[in-house]
């Protein structure tokens, strides 16, 4: 394997744990605000991380501008989603967890 | 990939299939069922790539998972808030016997059916004609030239779905979220201008690879959507004579003016002479999309829109 093979893979490799903290918080975390803050942000750094990696290994530059597209397309799209369904629970008297 | 774990990748899709359409049809809360239908889309989606049509993928997660899941959310939104009926208790076993039966028969007779197609299906036959079809891609062939009575029948049947929506009644209001949130606006603001360059890309790219006219269609059409949830105020209106009107039948007229065209010049009906292919299939392309993202948004409306938006209650 060449040396951008084993960066992209290192990448991949690298975003996988924070998908999978995003999913434990997910399932584990008390209420709907503290989910959502390890869903958006674990997410998004696993999929930045598997992004950039596989952009690196596809070796175009076209392939690698798109994935990036994709990302901030993702960081918008799941930032707005988080806070309209946390202004969404608050509006609708969901207390957070510990007040 | 190594095989092992391609199979096991799909056995695990296939498995997440299953269970999500069995939640989404048997989940006592209407809200989990909606949520699982979309995921299944997107599931779905996924499938689709595995089993190397993008095409179908591309469609299924732009209409079937998106403007569909936006579709049943905003009306799961406008149902009365009632208490969720609890499932009855006592099983209705004679029934569940005979439905499942009847699954099982079905589900052989297609089995059966699928068992005795001719093996390696239709594709040599698309491939041998591609060079008369004016177009590189062999799905666009298919859809816009060898088999465009099947897409003309499509897009009747959204036009169909349309006139059926809008004659239950008046577009219920508000139109935008109950909750305003200062995100939305902005995030209409900073995406519209992508739906548009992604919908002119795919219309583009469907004539030598996967996109089209149902996949631009369906991208502008959900671009809509989200421009209306972020408080924008529609322009379609439902006036008698409106020129929404002709842009909503706008691809079954062409499709249906292109078919009988053929017929005048002596050709066979949608046979498309082969030297002027090229530049029908190009505007049935574009008027389809036109036509589809408007008919996709709309059905969102939910019901006939006013004929004049002005004064109607939050727009």
């Amino acid at each position: 394997m060449t040396l951008t093979e084993w960066l992209g893979t290192a990448l991949v490799i690298a975003g996988v744990p924070f998908l999978l903290s995003g999913t434990l918080g997910l399932l584990r975390f008390p209420d709907v605000y503290t989910r959502l803050h390890a869903l958006a942000k674990g997410d998004n750094v696993g999929l930045g991380l598997i992004c950039v990696g596989l952009g690196i290994q596809s070796g175009s530059v076209t392939v690698a501008l798109k994935l990036l597209l994709i990302w901030v397309l993702m960081l918008i799209a799941s930032a707005t989603g988080a806070g309209l369904i946390a202004r969404t629970a608050l509006a609708r008297g969901l207390k957070p967890w510990g007040l | 990939m190594a095989p092992l774990a391609s199979h096991a990748y799909d056995l695990l899709l296939a498995g997440a299939l299953l269970w999500l359409a069995w939640q989404a049809t048997h989940a006592a809360d209407l809200f989990r069922s909606v949520i699982s239908f979309i995921v299944f889309g997107l599931l779905m989606a996924l499938a689709w790539i595995r089993l190397d049509a993008p095409d179908i993928a591309l469609a299924e997660a732009a209409i079937g998972a998106g403007v569909t899941g936006a579709l049943l959310l905003s009306a799961l939104g406008r149902l009365t808030s009632a208490p969720a009926e609890k499932p009855a208790a006592t099983r209705r076993w004679p029934g569940t016997i005979a439905v499942l039966a009847l699954a099982a028969t079905v589900l052989a007779l297609l089995g059966a059916a699928a068992w005795q197609l001719p093996a390696p299906g239709l594709g040599d036959a698309v491939a041998g004609h591609m060079p008369r079809a004016g177009v590189d891609n062999p799905v666009t062939g298919v859809l816009l030239n060898f088999r465009a009575f099947d897409t003309l029948l499509e897009i009747g049947v959204l036009l169909l779905a349309v006139v059926a929506i809008w004659s239950l009644g008046p577009t219920p209001e508000p139109l935008v979220p109950a909750i305003p949130s200062p995100a939305l606006p902005a995030l209409g603001r900073m995406l519209w201008p992508m739906f548009v360059l992604a919908t002119f890309y795919l219309l583009w790219r469907g004539t030598h690879a996967p996109g089209g006219a149902f996949q631009a269609g369906a991208v502008l059409g959900a671009g809509g959507i989200l421009v209306i949830l972020a408080g924008a105020r529609p322009w379609l209106t439902g006036e008698d004579n409106g020129p929404w009107r002709w842009l909503l039948s706008l691809g079954v007229v062409t499709m249906l003016l292109a078919a009988l065209s053929t017929t005048l010049i002596g050709q066979r009906f949608f046979e498309y002479p082969e030297s002027a292919a090229a530049g029908v299939i190009l505007v049935l392309e574009i008027t389809a999309a036109i036509s589809i993202a408007m008919l996709l948004f709309a059905a969102y409306l939910n019901g006939q829109p006013p004929a004049r938006w002005r004064g109607y209650p939050h727009s």
